[in-house]
């Protein structure tokens, strides 16, 4: 999918910077909208991260990765509504969502390529309908939580995850686990050949990336007032996840933040100018990314520096033949 | 009585699976692409003849013989500025990038068709709607009776090509073995464009018939999408009459598991199955024998 990346320790600490600078805004900006744009930025990033380890790393396209960022709203939602302190219950959404991912990879991952992609798609969806059938009810907050909300932990709670998406995924890349990923994702067989564990690669990459997705889930509904609970199963999802991944970068430490900054903020922008059409526009604008440019802003940003390096190297000096 | 009434109309419903799997069973089979846009596509020629019978007034049936062109011109577009740079790839990066393609296009066309038609459900009225033949206490609708053959008829056209016809004979020997084929002077681009405006004009028809029986709105692609993979997983690639009965399979379970589970799970069940038939043969759907 991608050719071999090293980790880019100038462009993590950066972003890890930026990110945590964010932190300042509650401090300094009282509006709400601001606050919810940035509550989704930052869910955004870490849903991308999420996907970004299995797919990005260890190479194994998930398309139904919105199965357990669902499993972890719907989790969450319901034991915080019961009664249990909120991040117990992002603990448990996180934990069924990775024991879903564990039981997917253990029989989806003799599937190969396309193959586990459309497979996994074909999970979400009967997990989706299920989830629609059974809990058809709208799940809205008691008067009493909606009277105490604020967004001032949403926020940092989801800036909390972002960070530390961002820090999984610089660290995974780092790792002994990453280079096996990356064998793995190059050339399974060649990986085994040279004494990969193939399967126990995969099987951590989807227990880091489904647990992360069950957390997002988690702050998802932590964060909503009210939805469908059917409505975080739903491929918008996964797309979403796949998009952002996109179009920052496939495989890289700071990839999916640049894409979700882009992907918010443009969204936004799309939906004062016309509404509902940023699904019409960014469905297009993906798939060009995918024939043209597979890197997304990562690589055009890199393409660009090598474009200028060149012209300020390989132009002859004045005089010199 | 009730439960074999069910069966059949599981087998009627089925009818129109076996077509919408033929497009993409074709597609898949010559081009090594795996296009998840197949629903959106038999979304889009739902549309078509709807718009064709409300705005100019023809019987659906006459419908198709413009919605079936206006679909084949449309996988041109769709080859020459989508699929035509993917087949350019491997064939497991080949698949692989036309997944991507492919779940992005259908997003597209979903939030398109949402866009220009409203998320509305919609279905081609006729003068023959209510109309039924009764067989021995069955009741059998006119209409989608009619579809049946319809389809039938349709997968057996594209049969008579592929077998027959100067250029579906190079699309077959394009499946088998493209570099071959080019060694024997086949234009192998050539071939695929054809198999991919033939599959495209298939899913087309599929759409037009389920506008007529059934209904369409924006949000039916995924679900077709999933019935005609789980028909080509089942019935497997190379047979288009294989397909069919494929899809007459499905039709048919699909309605014993709605007697047994209740009508909201009976795509649940298509989608076990699905999963199972991928589990089973993970070697992949087209692991010829």
């Amino acid at each position: 999918m991608t050719g071999p990346r090293r980790l880019d320790l100038r462009a993590t600490a950066a972003t890890l910077v930026g990110l945590a600078a964010l932190g300042a805004v509650p401090l300094v900006v009282r509006r709400d909208d601001v606050l919810n744009l940035g509550v989704v930025f930052f869910l955004a990033i870490a849903l991308a991260q999420s996907w970004n380890v299995i797919a990005g790393l260890a190479g194994q396209v998930n398309l139904g990765h919105a199965a357990f960022f669902g499993l972890g709203a719907l989790v969450t939602r319901s034991l915080w509504i019961a009664g249990a302190p909120v991040l117990l219950a992002m603990a448990a959404g996180a934990a069924v969502a990775t024991v879903a991912g564990v039981a997917l990879g253990l029989v989806a991952f003799r599937l190969r390529g396309a193959y586990f992609a459309i497979g996994t798609l074909a999970l979400s969806e009967i997990l989706r309908v299920s989830v629609g059938n059974v809990l058809a009810e709208i799940s809205t907050l008691p008067a009493a939580a909606i009277a105490g909300y604020r967004l001032g932990p949403r926020y940092y709670g989801a800036l909390a995850l972002a960070l530390g998406s961002v820090l999984v995924v610089a660290g995974l890349i780092r790792s002994r686990l990453g280079l096996g990923m990356e064998a793995v994702r190059e050339d399974e067989a060649a990986a085994e050949a040279s004494g990969v564990g193939a399967f126990g690669v995969k099987l951590r990459a989807v227990v880091v990336s489904t647990c992360l997705a069950g957390l997002t889930g988690g702050l998802f509904a932590y964060y909503h007032i009210s939805y469908y609970p059917q409505h975080p199963f739903s491929p918008i999802w996964t797309f979403d996840a796949v998009l952002v991944t996109f179009i920052g970068g496939v495989g890289t430490v700071h990839g999916p933040v640049l894409g979700a900054a882009f992907y918010v903020l443009f969204k936004e922008y799309l939906a004062v100018q016309w509404v509902d059409a940023h699904l019409l526009i960014f469905g297009a604008l993906f798939v060009l990314i995918v024939l043209l440019l597979p890197g997304g802003l990562v690589e055009a940003g890199q393409r660009i520096a090598r474009r200028l390096a060149g012209v300020l190297v390989s132009r002859p000096a004045p005089g010199v033949r | 009585m009730r439960i074999l009434q069910q069966l059949v109309l599981g087998l009627l419903l089925g009818g129109l699976y076996g077509l919408a799997a033929a497009g993409l069973s074709l597609i898949f089979g010559v081009l090594k692409v795996l296009n998840v846009a197949h629903g959106e596509l038999i979304m889009l020629g739902g549309y078509a003849a709807f718009w064709l019978s409300a705005i100019v007034g023809l019987d659906p049936f006459v419908a198709l013989a413009g919605v079936i062109p206006l679909t084949a011109v449309l996988g041109l577009v769709l080859y020459g500025g989508l699929f035509g740079f993917v087949v350019r790839f491997d064939e497991e990066t080949r698949i692989k990038n036309s997944l991507l393609v492919g779940f992005g296009l259908s997003l597209t066309l979903h939030a398109l068709a949402v866009k220009l038609w409203t998320a509305d459900e919609r279905s081609i009225p006729t003068g023959y709607a209510g109309q039924t033949i009764g067989v021995g206490g069955l009741v059998l609708p006119l209409g989608r009776l009619a579809s049946l053959a319809v389809a039938l008829a349709l997968i057996g056209l594209t049969h008579l090509f592929l077998a027959r016809a100067r250029w579906g004979q190079a699309i077959r020997a394009t499946a088998e073995d493209w570099e071959a084929a080019l060694l024997q002077g086949i234009d192998v681009r050539r071939a695929y464009l054809l198999a991919f405006a033939l599959g495209t004009a298939l899913a087309g028809a599929a759409g037009c018939l389920v506008a007529v029986g059934y209904s369409i709105s924006p949000a039916i692609g995924l679900e077709w999408t999933f019935k005609a993979l789980i028909v080509v997983v089942l019935a497997g690639l190379g047979s288009l009459f294989g397909t069919f009965v494929g899809g007459l399979v499905l039709g048919v379970a699909e309605a014993a598991s709605a007697l047994t589970f209740g009508g909201p799970y009976r795509e649940v069940v298509g989608l076990l199955i699905f999963f199972c038939v991928l589990i089973a043969r993970p070697q992949g759907l087209f692991g010829r024998p």
